[in-house]
């Protein structure tokens, strides 16, 4: 068979476009396939879920018992050390909002808030991860995967807040009941408050706000007539570190 | 051959290493299953039984990453088309509810490790 140079190019031409097409109609088959993976109906979605905390609200008891539950749900160890583990704790006023705080505030200086993670919306944590442990959903909220955390520590070195534990040891060994419907975690995995992430799917508000009598507001921040946004139209508030440009999600009403 | 008085044992010696293991093992007792207590009142698992022995593992992979990084919580069975929420305590373990009598004895009998439980909490087993 006698064979031409034009027909040869257009042999080639041929097999490169049907290179190039095999792969995505052998894609486009394994996608028709049957579809296994379903959210719940009852999930909550938001834009940005927010937080804010009525500070007029907060009594040692309801910040006491918003601790309690958050840490017994969560199976969070109490460690009478620097190396306890805290998602929810209790700071004064003028460790929370340094920056903003001015020698004539003595009276409220010194008044115990509640602090968690903010839920950044310029996350620096998610940033320096470099196992992408940590990570930011599209409703916002910053999660950890705790099965990727490697203990590297740069999401604590990254995060302005402090919001951030480190586990020296083994969890278990400082937790007198576990709730089996939450994980514990290991020696070596950073750990920080998840909005309860997991109780939003299922429908429900976190554990804290639950809690907290009203001190708490939960809700999205995209939605103008949330539960956030009515009390931070009508409140003043302040955020932590503004000027760091992270964003934080979590507002103080004063 | 030239050095056949040294490749002649030389191969003699590298046969018997190599066959090593099958007539050190001459004799001795052949690899069972291990019997397993499998759950009462339940017919079949999320999926067929052959399924769930070749696949548990890389399914609980896939549903760990689907669950925590892309928010989906439920998986619908191929075998009985039946939603299942994604748990390994609320799905797996609410019918095996005794690790010791299921999950370990394979995992014993093949020497694998799982570190699934040095986070998640193991049932209690029946009482």
């Amino acid at each position: 068979m006698k064979s031409s140079r034009r027909k040869f190019i257009r042999m080639a031409g041929f097999a490169a476009l049907g290179w190039s097409i095999c792969p995505s109609l052998a894609g486009a088959a394994v996608e028709a396939g049957p579809k296994l993976y379903f959210k719940g109906e009852e999930q909550l979605s938001a834009t940005q879920w927010a937080m804010a905390v009525d500070t007029k609200k907060l009594t040692r008891q309801v910040m006491n018992k918003c601790i309690e539950a958050c840490h017994t749900l969560h199976n969070v160890p109490e460690i009478d050390s620097n190396q306890n583990i805290k998602w929810l704790w209790i700071e004064p006023f003028r460790n929370l909002f340094y920056d903003q705080s001015h020698p004539n505030l003595t009276d409220m200086a010194n008044k115990p808030f509640l602090a968690l993670c903010n839920h950044c919306e310029n996350p620096p944590c998610v940033r320096v991860c470099p196992t992408k442990a940590t990570f930011k959903r599209p409703d916002g909220i910053v999660l950890m995967d705790f099965h990727r955390c490697i203990g590297c520590r740069f999401c604590m070195a990254g995060c302005p807040y402090g919001s951030r534990s480190f586990n020296f040891f083994d969890p278990r060994r400082y937790l007198e009941q576990l709730d089996p419907e939450y994980p514990t975690r290991t020696k070596g995995v950073v750990e920080k408050c998840e909005f309860c992430a997991h109780r939003l799917d299922k429908g429900q508000m976190p554990a804290c706000v639950e809690a907290s009598e009203g001190a708490l507001l939960f809700g999205d921040l995209s939605d103008s007539s949330s539960d956030v946004r009515r009390a931070l139209r009508e409140r003043y508030s302040l955020v932590r570190k503004p000027k760091l440009g992270t964003g934080p999600n979590v507002y103080y009403l004063i | 051959m030239y050095h056949a008085n040294k490749i002649i044992p030389g191969l003699v010696i590298f046969g018997l290493l190599m066959t090593f293991p099958f007539w050190f093992n001459i004799g001795s007792a052949a690899y069972s299953t291990p019997e397993l207590v499998l759950p009462e009142d339940h017919e079949f698992c999320v999926e067929s039984v052959e399924y769930m022995r070749a696949e548990h593992m890389s399914m609980l992979n896939e549903w760990r990453d689907a669950y925590v990084r892309d928010g989906y919580g439920e998986y619908q069975s191929m075998l009985t088309g039946q939603m299942y929420p994604m748990s390994l305590t609320k799905t797996c373990m609410n019918c095996h509810n005794n690790k010791e009598e299921f999950c370990d004895r394979c995992h014993a009998s093949v020497s694998v490790d799982p570190y699934c439980w040095d986070c998640h909490i193991e049932p209690q087993g029946v009482e």
